[in-house]
């Protein structure tokens, strides 16, 4: 018997990602004209007025993992959470329900299709913004591991939030309340180490300076919270996707009735 | 007798505490066109979600070509094609596009011709290049069977397939249909249009309220439940019934000047019966001026069988 199908999955996998290239105005070109409007406002503007710069890198330059890790996060939240949202809302859905496709299959094809459109996004980023500000890659693989598993996280953070919403409303609500908030106070555009008693401590409960901070790192090689905590507390948000996942199938929550 | 989907004790009861299934048996044969007639809310859809994976079964089995469903899924599934009720498709997609996926989605390689072939044959193939919302929507009710025939399944729910589609296409689809059956694939659908179900059907099966009523030869529950009607206009009315026509099932009506005739068994044996009464008549010198007679339709059948379940 088979387990798991390879055809059924690129077949899907393919689909979405010709769906994000159909609407590439709006899933590409948007988020990388709003990452450049940071660059320019927040690296050019405002960073050529820091001389001292920030933990020791020149400021526009230490802003440019924050803010790609920033777009990553959206992007790949709204793209998981949308492309399967989307068959939800129009009935489509009953087509992979009636296949011979399970958890497996579904959740490479569709999650993977999402990281792939935030690793699309992020190579278009990374390339401009050299247009903006001077920055290195001290760690070019870590990067890549790192950008990776970001991607695929919030892809999969995407999809379940794309299942357990039951209106546009509510698939909006998370990134905009949610997601936003934690990646401004996450030290996007600054060190937390620049924060005052209690911020700090208050600030270290959130999941985002430590994905930004192993951004960081493999940028500069330098960072607040060391390299080791920062993959483990993403690995351990991938588990918990990955576990959440599991449960919502094992129950068919809300995709069969 | 092959049984290629063989459904026992099924029932649905949904989340809200709405039971749409109670109990449901019923057997599919091998290359028959199976028809579910059903009111609005019979549980008609929720029967074929429940085949295709679409809803969660409460209980009872199913089992598809042997195998049950609930283990065996993966095979049994892509032996199973499913046109929904609703129109429910990604709209911007093109049609080519969105026929491929179906194909693919099941695990089959690309098969252009085969495409093609099923494209031409549903009068899609000049729309390939359309986006789907450009179709009109007796067009992607088509598209939507194109979709369903992609993986050439051996078993089909066309749930509504001519919905929406003019009279002229219905009769294509029929004939489509009929040449799926050619072929070798087993079909159900279901239908509004009792005349559907009149012409294509091998088996007719009633739905009510969750349960299954009967399940018939078509023939057969025409002949169980089938009258044929006749209204004779009499030359000059009648007080009452003379004796000579005592045999027959007849009643004055119109006050006396029409003579109605309700009976028979719906595969002719009422036809004979009317030639006999006609004969009747002039043998007893009443005169007539005209005479109606028509075969009651499984439309009446199952209105008459659904007002009898309800009293
Ligand atoms: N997802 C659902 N949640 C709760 N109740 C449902 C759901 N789907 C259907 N029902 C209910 O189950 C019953 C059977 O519905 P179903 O769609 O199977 O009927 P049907 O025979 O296909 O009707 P129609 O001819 O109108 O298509 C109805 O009372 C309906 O309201
Ligand atoms: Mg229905």
């Amino acid at each position: 018997m088979i387990v798991f199908n390879v055809r059924s999955t690129w077949t899907i996998y393919k689909r979405e990602v010709m769906r994000a290239l159909r609407t590439a105005m709006q899933s590409i070109l948007g988020p990388v004209l709003t990452t450049m409007l940071y660059f320019v406002v927040f690296g050019a503007a405002i960073g050529g007025r820091l001389d001292s710069g920030m933990a020791g890198v020149n400021y526009g330059a230490f802003i440019v993992p924050g803010l790609l890790l920033l777009t990553l996060l959206t992007e790949s939240t709204s793209n998981g959470s949308f492309g399967i949202y989307m068959p939800r809302f129009t009935g489509a859905i009953y087509e992979p329900l009636s296949a011979p496709v399970g958890v497996g299959e579904t959740l490479v094809g569709f999650v993977g299709a999402a990281a792939t459109k935030s690793l699309i996004l992020a190579a278009i980023i990374l390339v401009t913004a050299t247009f903006f500000v001077d920055y290195t890659i001290i760690h070019p693989l870590y990067a890549l591991g790192f950008i990776l598993l970001v991607s695929a996280s919030f892809s999969l953070f995407g999809f379940i939030l794309g299942i357990w919403a039951d209106s546009f409303e509510k698939l909006g609500v998370v990134p905009v309340l949610i997601l936003v908030p934690l990646t401004f106070l996450g030290g996007t555009f600054y060190s937390i180490d620049m924060l005052p008693e209690p911020w700090r401590t208050i600030a270290m409960v959130n999941p985002v300076v430590y994905l930004v901070n192993g951004l960081r790192w493999c940028f500069y090689g330098s960072s607040d919270v060391s390299i080791g905590v920062s993959l483990a507390m993403t690995l351990v948000f991938l588990a918990i996707c990955v576990g959440f996942i599991a449960w919502i199938f094992k129950t068919g929550w809300r995709l069969r009735t | 007798m092959d049984s290629i989907l063989e459904i026992r004790g099924l029932t649905k009861v949904y989340p809200g505490g709405l039971t749409a299934l109670q109990g449901v048996d019923l057997d599919i044969r091998k290359g028959e066109i199976f028809a579910l007639l059903g009111p609005n809310g019979a549980g008609k859809t929720t029967l074929i979600g429940a085949v295709c994976g679409l809803v969660r079964p409460t209980s009872g089995t199913i089992r598809a070509f042997g195998e049950d469903m609930r283990t065996h899924w993966r095979s049994l599934r892509a032996r199973i094609g499913l046109v929904p009720q609703e129109l429910a498709t990604d709209m911007f997609e093109k049609v080519i596009h969105s026929v491929n996926y179906s194909r693919g989605l099941f695990g089959l390689a690309p098969d252009p011709a085969k495409i093609e072939e099923i494209l031409r044959a549903l009068s899609l193939w000049d729309k390939r290049d359309e986006q789907i919302r450009a179709l009109s929507g007796g067009m992607k009710r088509r598209l939507l069977i194109a979709k369903a025939l992609a993986h050439e399944p051996e078993l089909l729910f066309l749930d509504e397939p001519t919905a929406g589609v003019d009279v002229e296409l219905r009769r294509g689809m029929w004939q489509q249909i009929a040449k799926l059956r050619e072929l070798g694939t087993t079909v159900i659908l279901t239908t509004h249009y009792i005349e559907e179900a009149e012409e294509m059907a091998d088996r007719v099966g009633i739905i009510q309220a969750g349960r299954i009523r009967m399940v018939e030869q078509k023939a057969v529950m025409m002949k169980q439940l089938g009258r044929t009607e006749a209204r004779i206009t009499l030359a000059r009315p009648l007080a009452q019934l003379p004796g000579t026509l005592n045999g027959f099932s007849v009643s004055l009506t119109d006050g006396g000047s029409e003579l109605s005739y309700r009976g028979g068994d719906g595969a002719g044996g009422g036809k004979a019966e009317v030639a006999d009464l006609t004969k009747a008549l002039i043998a007893a010198g009443i005169d007539y001026t005209s005479l109606d007679i028509r075969e009651s339709s499984l439309e009446e059948i199952f209105v008459d069988l659904l007002d009898g379940a309800e009293q």
